[in-house]
């Protein structure tokens, strides 16, 4: 098979769209992220973020977060469409900063959660899970 | 969407004063992502529960805000701690403005 130069011009295109697209799709959790933490340093550690390793149905995927001294917690899939997962906001009779819930993956990706401490820090962890079958139903 | 929602919870009867105690909540909602296409491939609308709260006597214990990408059904996990008798209330909101409500009461002993 020989390339035309149109061929090869179309092909570069393409390679190019594919590198493009999921960077735009970090940048929106990017953005997720600056708005929960007004643009302040995130420190790793400090959160403790569980999930399981291999999940075969994206639809459901059970997921808990812990961080002593949060005052909130952002919870975030950087693959999904919208990279908005849920934010816990702990109250003053919180027996604990964790909570559990179950949440939609549309692909292997990695949770993220960004924890922010009564002092005003912000703190991180992620997680990769590795989906078989996507939950968002495209 | 506000058919078939109902709302469960699992919260013990009695606690001692200053016991931490674990929540567990469900409530039945289809959580329409708005993501979905019907057989026609018009996208389906979203309808999700965006807010839940839980509070016991009026004071706060979390606040959660949801987004598409929580399951159907929400489940939710959470401590709590317990420092006299009274009621714990939980609050869902849905998109469609209707609020769902359960209360629970825990007796010191």
């Amino acid at each position: 098979m020989e390339f035309s130069r149109r061929d090869t011009l179309a092909l570069g295109a393409g390679a190019v769209a594919l590198a493009v697209l999921p960077f735009q799709v970090n940048a929106a959790a990017d953005e997720a992220i600056a708005a929960f933490t007004g643009g302040a340093d995130v420190a790793e550690g400090g959160v403790t973020l569980t999930a399981p390793e291999i999940a075969e149905n994206g639809n459901t995927v059970p997921v808990s977060v812990d961080a002593a001294g949060a005052t909130s917690i952002l919870l975030l899939a950087a693959g999904n469409p919208t990279p908005g997962v849920a934010t816990f906001n702990f109250g003053e009779l919180a027996g604990s900063q964790s909570a559990s819930t179950r949440i939609r993956l549309a692909g292997t990706q990695d949770v993220v959660a960004i924890a922010k401490m009564a002092d005003g820090s912000f703190a991180r962890a992620a997680s990769t899970v590795k989906v078989t079958i996507g939950g968002c139903g495209g | 969407m506000a058919d078939g929602v109902k709302p469960r919870v699992k919260a013990p009867k009695k606690a001692a004063a200053g016991d931490v105690v674990t929540l567990k909540t469900l409530i039945s909602h289809k959580m329409e992502s708005g993501q979905r296409k019907d057989k026609d491939g018009n996208l389906i609308p979203r309808s999700i529960i965006n807010r839940f709260t839980c509070a016991f006597n009026g004071k706060s214990i979390v606040d959660v805000t949801l987004e598409a990408a929580i399951s159907t059904n929400p489940y939710f996990e959470f401590e709590a701690t317990i420092p006299e008798a009274g009621d714990l209330e939980f609050t869902w909101y849905d998109d469609d403005g209707s609020v769902y409500e359960d209360k629970k009461s825990v007796a010191i002993g």
